[in-house]
């Protein structure tokens, strides 16, 4: 059942007799996850949010560049060297909150795919490069789940549904039905190298987000067995007919070695601050880790933080326990994120929790006591 | 008899030929795979790209497949920016 301000927000998609309050339930119980967090994924993840999807996961290794800005539009100019995912998921909370969010600071890998595209029903590929398209359908093809691809180059660009199951039962092609070969990065330049309009990606990514609703809604015709090409310079637009290769499963990970090692890698987990508030007055046994300078420790703090500035954290190790929940914090939420990833990465840590916005959250939200700086 | 045929270009390929289409004369009985034979020697470059499509009136075609009179070609690289 939608709530009265589910009802108000989705208004529009109410209103479409083909879409309903049923069309808008399913966007609700689905989940999608957005592997790449730039020029395609901007616009992918933004009118995602905003129509509703039930869960949104993104995952992204970069940090906000300046000359990210001309095409991915989430971020702003003060949020250069911030994490991608971190910004992203910020931006995107204000817009819906409804949504469930999760984010993934790290590169999609043969060791962690398995085990993150499964939790999903949809992968939308917004990658900028051909290792992880070919392993988004190599893992997406392993697993049977349906992957929405985008990519540009210059002034075209090119979108297609992979994988994709008919009704009649019938699965779609495959990016390897197009490709079988992986080219290698240095003859198919990327954006990085040859450039791209910045209204390209804008363009190609809501087509994607569209496909995304429509699989997920089974509202119109889903762009399966076809490839659409976009050109703005000619304003041209054509479909190229493709078939499922009768070989589709037995082309993916051609690689020696192509077993899927599933290592039990933890991504980047958060806790808001009022979650944490909860818990604290409850009692439960939590450690709260500051990763702040001793300046900004003086200014405000919370009672039971033990502080460690992050360039000490690689000194410190030892007297940061594993054996029950730490949230670690800082002023926003990046530092502490970037200790977090180091003491997963270089010492096995398993239970550390970010704190969403920091102490600043905090001051804000559940103390407005403490002094904000 | 040898006729003209048009092929559009995509992606890599037209910074490759230099255009974003190019007419071609092929003999008759000419299949996909000695089209691109005759395209990879005229351009080089192409032979670098390990993965191609190549579309015949719109629809993927293969390697064996004869070209006739008027059918639109085109040329589709992947395309790896995001």
């Amino acid at each position: 059942m939608l709530s009265l301000s589910e009802q108000t927000r989705y208004q529009k998609h109410l209103l479409l007799p083909q879409f309903g309050a049923e069309g808008q339930e399913k966007l609700k119980a689905a989940r999608v996850l957005v592997v790449g967090a730039g020029g395609l994924g901007c616009p992918v993840l933004l009118y995602l949010t905003a129509a509703g999807v039930g869960k949104l996961g993104v995952i992204d290794p970069d940090t906000v560049d300046l000359s990210n800005l001309q095409r991915q539009v989430l971020y702003r100019t003060d949020e250069v060297g911030q994490p991608k995912v971190l910004m992203a998921v910020t931006h995107l909370k204000k817009l819906n909150d409804q949504v469930e969010y999760a984010f993934y600071h790290q590169a999609l890998r043969r060791e962690n795919a398995t085990q993150l595209i499964q939790d999903y029903d949809v992968v939308v590929d917004c990658t900028d490069n051909f290792t992880v398209r070919y392993l988004i359908n190599d893992v997406c093809v392993s697993l049977g789940k349906p992957f929405v691809y985008g990519a540009i180059h210059q002034f075209e660009g090119q979108v297609s549904v992979f994988n994709f199951r008919n009704q009649d039962g019938k699965l779609g092609p495959t990016y390897r039905c197009l490709f079988p070969q992986q080219p290698s990065d240095l003859t198919v330049p990327n954006c990085a190298e040859v450039g791209v309009i910045g209204v390209l990606p804008g363009l190609i990514g809501m087509y994607q987000a569209s496909e995304v609703v429509k699989m997920l809604t089974g509202v119109g015709k889903v762009l399966t067995g076809e490839l659409l090409l976009v050109d703005v310079l000619e304003n041209t637009q054509q479909k190229v007919r493709v078939k499922r290769r009768p070989d589709a499963e037995k082309l993916i990970f051609p690689e020696p070695g192509a077993e899927l090692v599933n290592q039990d890698e933890p991504s980047l987990r958060s806790i808001t601050v009022a979650d944490l508030h909860q818990k604290l007055e409850a009692g439960e046994d939590i450690f709260v880790l500051d990763v702040r300078n001793l300046n900004e420790y003086d200014i405000c703090h919370l009672p039971q933080a033990v502080l460690i500035p992050m360039n000490t954290i690689p000194n410190n190790v030892k007297r940061i326990p594993q054996d029950r929940p730490v949230v670690v914090h800082c002023h926003h939420g990046t530092r502490s994120a970037n200790v977090i990833q180091y003491l997963q990465q270089n010492h096995g840590f398993r239970n550390l929790y970010n704190l969403e916005g920091g102490i600043d959250a905090w001051a804000r939200q559940v103390d407005e006591t403490m002094a904000a700086y | 008899m040898a006729h003209p045929l048009t092929i559009a270009l995509f992606g890599i390929t037209r910074d490759i030929v230099g255009a974003s289409s190019l007419t071609l004369s092929i003999e008759k009985s000419t299949d996909v795979d000695s089209l691109l034979d005759q395209l990879r020697a005229q351009y080089p470059r192409l032979t670098e790209l390990n993965s191609l499509l190549v579309a015949v009136n719109s629809e993927y075609a293969e390697g064996n497949q004869l070209l006739k009179k008027g059918d639109e070609i085109a040329l589709i690289p992947p395309v790896s920016g995001g």
